[in-house]
């Protein structure tokens, strides 16, 4: 898609400067000469939304690290007490940051759901998936670790259900727990560590961020109708301004939600249990994560043996990165494969129920119903994906995006008129 | 069409299979019921704390709740913006009445103790100095209540806790209506420690006040109802004592963004006309 730059600098220091460092002429061919489909609809937005929200979370959390105490007698108060109340407007960084994450993941699961509709993974972007697969997994630890921090009674519940999970592995597992705790239990040195962690990952999931735009720059981004672009001039239309207006469109109603979470319901999404300060004696009578990873803790608890429970929760992450081969139809966009319009439904119906299940106490019906669950998660993927690449009779494809562009216009005129 | 009816025919799907589930849940959960829920002045968009509320909520806190109850918050923000609205003569005179030690020893290395100042906690129950006093007494520690409001919650189920994040249905005063329903809840005079909000009916704090035991001197009826009340508020704005700003500044940004969303709505048609 990107060729050589036609970036002209105008002044004579521009001149100087980019037969020197081409940077300018990188960003011009990167975000304002580059051709992107003309036919891309809004879910197209939230890559420059998750862009957005990374740099807000990294900056908010650089703000809050300045006042955060990362020690086990000082991090509750400090979170509470010192950023909630004596740090200037520390009260709006704080729920612009425990909000801002769970914005984070709303947008990155609409983002993956967006390309498992259209086929985003298919043929030639299947690296570019596969680093998105990492950056989510990345994600997951990154937030994970965030929400220790605070220090209240359900973060040090979570911190200790998940870093158990290492004790599942037969023989060593015991020694990489203490080996992660830095003890015999969670405690002010797993504090410290997680806060150095955080602190890191995110930086390194801003590199991903790099790779995974520069994969997408090469390979051209996939449309709603799954044709490639065939024709430049016909098929796309320049990144500046057309696509940036309807980013900066689809991340300002995006923000709208954001505010609303921040200014009117900023414990909404916060477990109120961790407003108790963390202690050992006092577990949560019922320990849950945050909503962006209740199914997967719904799919833990649905397994009966603790191993396995591990095992088919970093599969459930794992088997994402093999979409691109388990999935073989020559047909991107699900606009054109009725069958797998339909599954793929389910499949988001699923992810919401087990969504659901994580967040209830654990009964018999319920744990049944997860099991049932975690098959069909799975079953989307191992055998629905492949059966269908064979099996399924899908529809007409357009021959070029001009074409279905132009289609939609003159079905509409006929429908208005 | 097609594309709608089998989403919906999908989520229909689950959503029978979790309904079987629900019910059999809301079964379970029969016996025990939810706290009322009451209408609060600082609930809502628009919604800020009542001033003399918060005062009548102190003074219920200072007479009767801080026997037990530590509220770790400096006194200075008893008038900070948006709170009770004590003058800081008014939190100066009210923090000298408290003996505290201080942190460092004076010139002679000895430690001693001094009258409080705004900037000072407010000093922990005389009679429980830590917790483990406390929980020698009632066999569980009575909580800190700076953070009690937002401590405190109750299982909404599905569909509520949806509609409790939806604009002018929002809910996040369940702290508050917890507390009060915890101190209206002692409903077997047989029993001081039978509640009927906390769950499983027993709980440690026996029934701490009742009808007449704070006298107010701006002529609310002195009832238990208007006790929990008034509480309920004063602890509400102990644990979130920057909720009228957070409206207030949300309030601009909310308008700023409607805004700003309509001229880039309008600049998008613009440029995109020719394109389709």
């Amino acid at each position: 898609m990107s060729g050589p730059s036609t970036y002209v600098p105008k002044s004579a220091i521009g001149r100087w400067f980019e037969s020197r460092l081409p940077m300018m002429g990188l960003v011009h061919s990167s975000f304002i000469a580059y051709p992107v489909p003309r036919n891309l609809n809004y879910m197209w937005t939230f890559g420059a939304i998750l862009s957005f929200m990374l740099v807000a979370q990294i900056v908010t959390g650089i703000v809050l690290a300045m006042h955060y105490v990362p020690s086990a007698s000082e991090a509750f108060s400090s979170v509470n007490f010192r950023i909630m109340r004596d740090v200037n407007y520390g009260w709006l960084i704080r729920y612009m940051h425990s909000n801002g994450a769970s914005l984070f993941f709303l947008a990155g699961y609409i983002h993956m759901f967006r390309g498992l509709y259209y086929g985003s993974f298919k043929p030639p972007r299947e690296v570019l998936w596969i680093i998105g697969v990492i950056i989510y997994f990345l994600m997951m630890a990154t937030a994970f670790m965030g929400y220790v921090l605070p220090w209240g009674s359900m973060s040090f519940a979570g911190a200790t259900v998940i870093t158990n999970l290492t004790s599942a592995i037969p023989i060593v597992g015991n020694s990489i727990a203490h080996w992660l705790w830095g003890g015999f239990a969670v405690g002010g040195p797993t504090l410290n560590r997680f806060f150095s962690l955080h602190y890191l990952l995110p930086f390194i999931i801003a590199a991903f961020v790099g790779l995974h735009v520069w994969a997408l720059h090469v390979a051209g981004q996939n449309n709603p109708d799954g044709v490639e672009v065939k024709d430049v001039a016909r098929d796309t239309v320049a990144f500046t301004p057309y696509a940036t207006i309807k980013d900066v469109l689809g991340l300002s109603v995006f923000l709208i939600l954001y505010a609303w979470l921040i200014f009117y319901i900023p414990n909404y999404l916060l477990d109120a249990d961790n407003s108790n300060p963390a202690n050992p004696l006092a577990t949560p009578a019922h320990v849950v994560p945050e909503w962006y990873l209740l199914p997967f803790y719904a799919m833990l608890r649905a397994i009966p043996s603790k191993l396995m429970g591990v095992i088919v929760l970093f599969a459930a992450i794992v088997v994402l990165a093999f979409v691109p081969w388990l999935d073989r139809s020559p047909v991107k966009s699900a606009k054109y494969r009725p069958s797998y319009r339909f599954f793929f439904w389910v499949f988001v119906a699923i992810c919401i129920g087990l969504g659901y299940l994580g967040s209830q106490e654990p009964t018999e019906g319920l744990a049944l119903i997860a099991r049932i669950f975690t098959f069909g998660y799975f079953a989307f993927f191992l055998i629905i994906m492949p059966v269908l690449s064979f099996t399924e009779k899908t529809k007409p494809i357009p021959t070029s995006i001009a074409d279905a562009v132009l289609t939609k216009t003159k079905t509409a005129a006929v429908a208005a008129g | 069409m097609i594309r709608v009816k089998f989403s919906a025919f999908a989520i229909a799907v689950t959503a029978l299979v979790s309904a079987g589930a629900l019910a059999a849940m809301a079964q379970e959960e029969a016996e025990q019921p939810n706290p009322p829920r009451l209408n609060w002045t600082f609930s809502g968009m628009f919604g800020i704390y009542d001033k003399a509320q918060l005062q009548r909520g102190f003074q219920v806190y200072k007479e009767v709740c801080s026997t037990c109850h530590a509220l770790s918050i400096p006194f200075r923000e008893l008038s900070d913006f948006g709170g009770p609205g004590f003058t800081d003569d008014q939190v100066k005179t009210l923090a000298a009445t408290y003996q505290v030690t201080n942190a460092e020893p004076n010139d002679k290395g000895e430690i001693f103790k001094r009258p409080a100042t705004p900037a000072d906690i407010i000093p922990r129950p005389e009679a429980y100095p830590n917790d483990q006093a406390a929980a020698a007494a009632f066999g569980k520690a009575p909580p800190d209540m700076a953070l009690l409001a937002k401590a405190l919650k109750y299982e909404r189920g599905f569909p509520w806790f949806v509609f409790d994040a939806l604009p002018g249905l929002e809910y996040q005063e369940m702290g508050a209506d917890y507390i009060h329903a915890i101190l209206t809840g002692y409903t077997k005079p047989d029993d001081p420690q039978w509640n009927l909000y906390f769950p499983g009916h027993k709980i440690a704090m026996p029934q701490p006040i009742t009808n007449g035991a704070v006298d107010y001197k701006d002529g609310t009826p002195p009832t238990l109802d208007n006790y929990a009340n008034d509480i309920a508020a004063f602890l509400s704005w102990a644990a979130e004592p920057n909720l009228v700003e957070r409206k207030r500044i949300g309030l601009r940004v909310m308008i700023f963004l409607f805004v700003f969303a309509a001229l880039l709505y309008f600049t998008k048609k613009r440029i995109w006309e020719w394109a389709h």
